[in-house]
């Protein structure tokens, strides 16, 4: 298949979950691409389909879920086309997940050992001596100490912190090309998550590979995202650098986000919730998945789904508002 | 450029202006947004369950057969003209052809009386047993004492298990470590054993000392088998009360109103035992077939109840004789336990999955 | 770990002696004595009975006096055959065993398979055939299945031969005995394999690129078993109980039958030394069941 400048591309993405109560479109035309080495933020809140993104390129969907249409180009090749066997020489190999609670991530009756030498033992000839070898390396690289005797005990052994980095040494384990990160610090200690994420920059220095950040957590994004894209209701809103995001927001959403968190720029200023409730994806509304939450809703937003359009070489934002400054200015 | 500008000429690239008016922008009302905001309707727990509840289509038919067997079991002594502890006569005559009759048959004297008065004798539905008794109401009323019991020691069971676990979870501590010492030990005890002990004992003990009273007819082995209940069956119901009690107390509105100076018991009984209410309603639910279960085990063993009441199970045991020959008298108290039991589960099993949130 | 252990160990014993004295006592409030209910004894058997049996001495030491005789191995003799219990006992409890080891592991294994299928298929053909089945299965109580199975199998249609000591066939009871609680390992297993398939850590394995069939076997079902652990004690509570009926019914001279008979025909010590033992075995299998469940779960350390 032909090479890309991209390690990953995703195209026009759609995944539902099938339910009893109906189909719930969780993403709804997601498209980005990162490159080898960059790291790319998804910002959303829950519901917004960041994680089923994530989980659509892995496919590692619940029983119910499925993607309906769109495609995943990993070097080219579209991986939504691969057959099971073939998925998982992906997964594990050449790109990893690491998810939010590390408590609950990690099987509890294996020892961690274990579980770091399963994965290395299923796209590796190494047998299991030398995986664990490998193992005790790992180990090293995320930092936890002592190594050889941590290797064989029990996850609840070990604590959130060090726990989380098991899971990125059990994701780096093969060196993918591609690290998703659901998460990641979520449910870390403020002062550990500085060196979660400290620890993943450095090891993408390192290994050179991919880091796709899914967060809700704007602050997290801010420091170490190339690109970042904004979704909300299964669609992305906005993306660009953090500069553009920060201090450019394109979108009511975005604008929304900001106004509701402390930012040092505005420390005197009241921090503005949004209001209403998070969409019903088992009832897309027609027009701006935002619309009925946003203040500055227009009736063209009522209907019609705003296109994406180019703010700037490296910004762009799908929401009326920006036609709306342009119509204004050009009848002035 | 600054970027404003930088943004305008990048967009004016894009978007074609002549597909716009002035009304696209004009600002949405609260009601359009509204309308295309829709949301599931909002229910209460109780409205929310029934509804599932009600979507379970095993759990819907175990309703009905309740209900038809409760029905039946009120009605049918009215209209059934014999006694289950008579046997049957004919104008006061004893007639030896009455027993071991198969369905709907009548004996020989029922058939001359027939023919001679016209008067038409109400059917055996179920034939006679080897004495000359209607089988059908036999079993009516067998049904009815089993229900009765199983009903009863249920919820003597639940109420002696809510009040233990509720006690015990909400004043924790040693109180709660004692008393959960207890139910370890209890739980422990083989109480099928304890039963059938119980009842040899209490028979030869209490045996002559009953009559008249109204025990009497329940009999020892009823007794034996209600303070066993009483005495050991508590306990799971006690630990699953308790485990709750346990949660809900570590939760907020229950502090909220320790605040503004709820007494002890006022918490107990407004806050923490609706919240179980589910959990309850469900053990309960289950419990009845298990105490059912228990009684005709029991009867089956001849320490049921005693002559003349029958439930299902004595019924059934007295069957097993002649089973070869009249194989219908075991099956029919059998397959109505069984009824009785796989309704009662399949409507717990139901419940527990409309109204259990944790789930799924 | 250790502490747990002789935790266990104190309430098995304390259960124990409940059970012992509860027994007893009963026996003993049992109005009249055990002997002057059957046969006219002349004063002089009677009083050298009584002095055999400690009867003249008070309540409380008859009571030490026979848990000691218990302790070495003299469990009295039944007033029915006039021999010492235990040996009786011991050969009985042996067939009782045969079957009612048959019946736990035919209902563990195949409780466990079925459990497993019924979870991977759900709500699928083979799942929903399978709750039929083990609704059927848990409402049915095992004298009434014992009992149709003994009416259609073996006496009308003639498929399986009416058992004898001489040519023991066990397949009807067992079936009889092991269909209540392999409905309730199958459901208990389902129930499990759902929730282990649920968590967080099937979803890493997934990403780790496991196999579906490895992620199932090794990383969910070795989770999913450690509540089907603890059901064992219970189980075997169960099969010593619906022995009882089991073996009455097809006639197998068994502990249980042998127990039923002794409570019918008013042999008391038969019946408090059976009563003693069947106890005895009940709160062991407890016991063992909580401490193999700690061995099988690292996540629990301490009670």
């Amino acid at each position: 298949m032909a090479d890309s400048k991209y390690v990953l591309e995703v195209n026009d993405l759609h995944t539902s979950f099938f339910t009893d109560s109906g189909e719930v479109k969780a993403v709804n035309g997601v498209n980005f691409k990162i490159e080898p080495g960059k790291t790319l933020g998804i910002v959303g809140e829950s519901g917004s389909g960041k994680s089923v993104t994530a989980y659509s390129i892995m496919q590692i969907l619940a029983q119910t879920g499925r993607i309906t249409s769109g495609e995943v180009l990993f070097k080219g090749e579209d991986i939504t086309k691969y057959s099971e066997r073939e998925m998982q020489k992906f997964r594990g190999s050449k790109c990893s997940i690491i998810f939010q609670d590390p408590m609950t991530s990690l099987n509890p009756v294996f020892t961690v050992g274990y579980q770091l030498e399963e994965a290395i033992m299923l796209h590796t000839n190494k047998n299991r001596a030398q995986a664990k070898e490998r193992a005790i390396e790992l180990l090293k690289l995320v930092g936890v100490n002592d190594p050889e005797k941590r290797i064989n005990q029990y996850p609840h052994e070990h604590s959130g912190g060090m726990r989380q980095r098991d899971m990125i040494a059990m994701a780096l384990a093969c060196e993918p090309d591609i690290l998703i990160a659901d998460e990641p610090t979520t449910a870390l200690d403020v002062t550990i998550q500085a060196q979660i994420l400290e620890l993943m920059q450095e090891l993408q220095k390192k290994l050179g590979m991919a880091i796709i950040m899914v967060t809700h957590d704007l602050g997290v994004i801010a420091n170490m995202c190339d690109e970042i894209i904004v979704m909300y209701g299964g669609r992305v809103c906005e993306r660009g650098t953090a500069d553009d995001i920060f201090y450019r927001p394109a979108h009511e959403y975005t604008k929304g986000l900001l106004r509701s968190i402390p930012r040092k720029d505005n420390m005197k200023e009241k921090l503005v919730p949004i209001g209403g409730t998070p969409i019903n994806l088992l009832n897309m509304p027609e027009g701006c998945a935002f619309c009925p939450r946003c203040d500055a809703a227009m009736k063209i937003c009522l209907n019609q789904v705003p296109d994406e359009l180019r703010i700037s070489d490296s910004h762009l934002a799908s929401c009326w508002m920006n036609v709306k400054e342009l119509y204004e200015s050009k009848e002035a | 450029m600054d970027n404003k500008e930088m943004k305008r000429s990048f967009l004016s690239a894009q978007v074609d202006l002549s597909k716009f008016n002035a009304g696209n922008f004009e600002k949405a009302t609260d009601e359009e947004k509204r309308q295309k905001d829709v949301m599931g309707e909002s229910t209460t727990f109780f409205k929310d369950g029934m509804r599932r509840l009600r979507k379970n289509p095993l759990a819907m038919a175990s309703i009905v057969v309740l209900f038809a067997i409760l029905l039946v079991i009120i009605i049918a002594p009215h209209f059934v003209p014999y006694s289950y502890d008579e046997v049957v006569t004919v104008n006061g005559q004893r007639d030896k052809t009455m027993t071991n009759l198969s369905f709907m048959c009548y004996s020989d004297k029922e058939l001359i009386y027939m023919d001679e008065t016209g008067e038409d004798l109400f059917p055996h539905i179920f034939g006679t047993d080897g004495l000359g008794r209607d089988y059908f109401i036999r079993v009516i009323y067998g049904t009815r004492v089993s229900l009765a019991v199983g009903v009863v020691a249920a919820l003597m069971v639940v109420l002696i298990g809510i009040i233990y676990g509720s006690v015990a979870g909400y004043f924790g501590g040693k109180v709660d470590l004692i008393m959960m010492r207890i139910v370890d030990i209890i739980y422990s005890l083989p109480d099928m054993l304890i039963i059938i002990l119980l009842s040899v004992v209490l028979k030869e003990v209490l045996g002559g000392k009953l009559a008249g009273t109204v025990f009497s007819k329940l009999g020892t082995n009823m007794i034996s088998m209600f303070i066993v209940f009483g005495l050991l069956y508590w306990v799971s119901m006690a630990r699953l009360i308790r485990g709750q009690i346990l949660t809900i107390k570590n939760n907020e509105y229950v502090l909220a109103a320790k605040c503004i100076g709820t007494s002890n018991r006022k918490i107990l009984i407004k806050h923490i035992l609706p919240n179980c209410l589910s959990v309850i309603i469900i053990t309960t639910a289950l419990q009845i077939p298990s105490a059912i279960f228990t009684e005709s085990y029991l009867s089956f063993l001849g320490l049921g109840v005693s002559i003349p009441l029958s439930s299902l199970g004595s019924l059934a045991n007295d069957a097993r004789a002649g089973m070869q020959t009249y194989p219908e008298r075991l099956v029919i108290p059998a397959v109505i336990i069984c009824l009785i039991v796989l309704a009662l589960n399949l409507l717990g099993d139901g419940l527990r999955d409309a109204f259990d949130t944790k789930l799924d | 770990m250790a502490k747990y252990i002789a935790k266990r160990i104190l309430l098995a014993i304390v259960s124990i002696w409940i059970i012992t004295m509860i027994t007893f006592f009963a026996m003993n409030a049992i109005p009249g004595g055990p002997f002057n209910k059957e046969k006219a004894l002349s004063e002089k058997t009677l009083k050298e009975l009584e002095e055999r049996y400690n009867l003249d001495k008070p309540v409380g030491e008859q009571y030490v006096l026979y848990m000691k005789d218990i302790l070495h191995g003299d469990w009295g003799v039944s007033l029915k055959t006039g021999r010492p219990i235990w040996d009786d006992m011991i050969k009985k409890f042996a067939v009782s065993a045969k079957l009612g080891g048959m019946a736990s592991i035919f209902a563990i294994i195949i409780g466990i398979i079925l459990g497993a299928i019924a979870a991977l298929t759900r709500n699928k053909l083979p799942d929903r055939l399978i709750i039929f089945f083990t609704t059927l299965g848990t409402a049915m109580p095992s004298f009434v299945l014992a009992t149709l199975l003994l009416l259609v199998f073996c006496l009308k249609l003639g498929w399986f031969p009416v058992y004898s000591a001489t040519d023991p066939n066990y397949t009807l009871p067992v079936i009889a005995l092991a269909v209540y609680p392999m409905a309730y390992i199958t459901r208990l297993t389902k129930t499990s394999m759902l929730d282990a398939l649920n968590q967080d850590y099937i979803r890493t394995a997934r990403a780790k690129g496991v196999s579906k069939l490895k992620v199932i076997f090794l990383h969910a079902l070795r989770n999913a078993l450690i509540p089907v652990i603890t059901y064992v004690g219970p189980m075997v509570a169960y099969i010593l109980t619906g022995s009882m009926v089991v073996e009455n019914i097809f006639t197998i001279g068994g502990l249980g039958s042998t127990f039923v008979t002794s409570i019918t025909s008013r042999d008391y010590p038969t019946i408090m030394a059976v009563t003693i033992f069947l106890a005895m075995l009940m709160v062991v299998a407890n016991l063992l069941t909580d401490i193999v469940y700690k061995f099988v779960d690292p996540r629990i350390k301490l009670d």
